[in-house]
């Protein structure tokens, strides 16, 4: 039978720490620039522009269509380097950016399709009725129609966002030392592989079941 | 900018010089394609009878299917794969987790692949399968019972049949992850489509073909399963019952 020994990790906790930051970094950066990037596209989409409705569409669906493990390389080997070839400048260590980036414009996408059902979702009266009191495009949409469609969307937004928080663990690809990672590298450094993997997978485990429950809660709630 | 674009990069020979810098893309491809199908089919083995437990009356088996629900989705896909290729075999009895070290480093990373991936989407297509015989509504299970069929014939012969007809679309949806979620198995080393990417960026000159020809090779990928899903979503929709789009 395999002997646990669970003494690397005490010791550890500061990296682990360390770790959480950047995946709680990447988590709440995509979560925050993806939503509003993403209520953007959304808008385009159903906007009654041809061109921008259907370059929306074309970002939606690229983005839907790849894997995340493509995306992230695709923003760490490809794209910097395009950049640095086009305006020179020296590449640093452009692990975190590179995941800062590829995580809010591939979760922009997802969000971009829940809130566009969100937006579908409130009843075209509302609309016509703002536009009948005078108001903007603008205004019916910020002031009428966002804050409805967000009210419903609420938990389906945070539902994306535990999956987001999950799937930061893949920017492992890249090398970056997220919680995960982390985790990965005491436990070779320590030889207690199986230790670290088993407690990484139980902290995320214990997180992602409290937050589902709560997003559980929160939808009887609102429904 | 300085680029010099070179498609031909795929018809020069492999630093070995046994094959093509494309052979590698096809055999990238095949990984891909074998490791989403074989997880796909598990996931489905595995999945429905989970789904159906998840709504017979006996709370004990519900438990038990809500159980495995909770620990396949609330684990990351790249943790469950570690857990397989790392930690299962220290875990398991010690003559099984030496064979399985001492063979081909390939089949390694492929049956834990699949493991992970297969177990991981079932958890999804339980859920899927639980919705669809949800949404059918007691008086379809009731009128079975009427009609003398025990509980597992009303499964099998009024609620399945239905409730796969619906949940068609979800289900197509859930085999593009699958596709999409074989990518993760580059971690472990398996030389699927992601993997050959980065190899060709480190091998040839020519990192933009590389990625552009992978990338295009998923959104391909991605449009053959949803248009045969289609041809099958019209085949066997059920009439009156969804909407056409």
């Amino acid at each position: 039978m395999y002997e646990f020994d669970w003494s690397s990790i005490p010791g550890a906790l500061p990296y682990l720490a360390h770790g959480a930051i950047i995946t709680l970094e990447i988590t709440f950066t995509a979560i925050i620039v993806g939503i509003v990037w993403g209520t953007l596209l959304a808008v385009a989409r159903i906007s009654s522009i041809k061109i921008l409705a259907r370059l929306a569409a074309l970002y939606v669906n690229l983005f839907r269509s790849i894997p995340l493990v493509m995306v992230i390389l695709w923003f760490f080997l490809i794209v910097p380097q395009a950049i640095q070839s086009l305006f020179g400048g020296a590449i640093q260590d452009i692990r975190l950016t590179s995941a800062l980036v590829a995580f809010s414009l591939f979760q922009a996408a997802y969000y971009s399709e829940i809130i566009r059902a969100g937006i579908q979702s409130v009843p075209k009266g509302q609309a016509e009725a703002a536009y009948a009191v005078g108001m903007r495009y603008r205004q019916v949409m910020l002031l009428v129609v966002l804050p409805q469609a967000f009210r419903n969307m609420v938990p389906l937004l945070l539902t994306q966002s535990i999956i987001l928080f999950q799937d930061t663990a893949l920017v492992y690809v890249i090398g970056l030392g997220d919680f995960f990672g982390t985790a990965q590298r005491v436990g070779e450094r320590d030889g207690r592989i199986v230790e670290l993997l088993l407690f990484a997978g139980a902290v995320y485990f214990v997180i992602c079941s409290a937050s589902s429950y709560v997003v559980k809660r929160l939808q009887e709630r609102t429904a | 900018m300085h680029y010099h674009w070179n498609w031909s990069v795929f018809l020069s020979r492999v630093p070995s010089g046994e094959t093509t810098y494309l052979a590698w893309l096809l055999v990238g491809l095949q990984w891909t394609v074998a490791l989403s199908l074989v997880s796909w089919i598990t996931a489905l083995v595995i999945g429905t009878p989970l789904g159906v437990l998840r709504t017979v009356p006996n709370r004990w088996l519900s438990g038990f299917a809500a159980a495995y629900v909770a620990i396949f989705r609330n684990i990351p896909l790249l943790v469950q794969l570690f857990i397989w290729y790392f930690v299962v075999p220290e875990l398991v009895p010690r003559h099984l987790g030496d064979w399985f070290k001492q063979t081909n480093p390939l089949f390694q990373e492929f049956i834990a692949s699949w493991l992970c991936l297969g177990l991981f989407t079932a958890a999804r297509v339980t859920e899927q399968v639980r919705a669809g015989i949800n949404s059918l509504g007691r008086g379809q299970q009731g009128a079975g019972l009427a009609m003398g069929l025990s509980l597992p014939q009303v499964y099998r012969y009024v609620l399945l049949p239905m409730a796969f007809r619906i949940i068609l679309p979800p289900l197509t949806s859930e085999f593009l992850n699958t596709i999409k979620n074989s990518a993760v198995a580059t971690t472990v080393g398996l030389v699927e489509l992601s993997r050959q990417a980065q190899q060709l960026v480190d091998y040839t000159a020519q990192p933009y073909e590389a990625f552009i020809s992978v990338t295009l090779l998923y959104l391909a990928l991605n449009g053959l399963v949803m248009f045969f899903m289609h041809v099958l979503e019209r085949r066997t929709r059920v009439p009156g019952y969804m909407v056409s789009r």
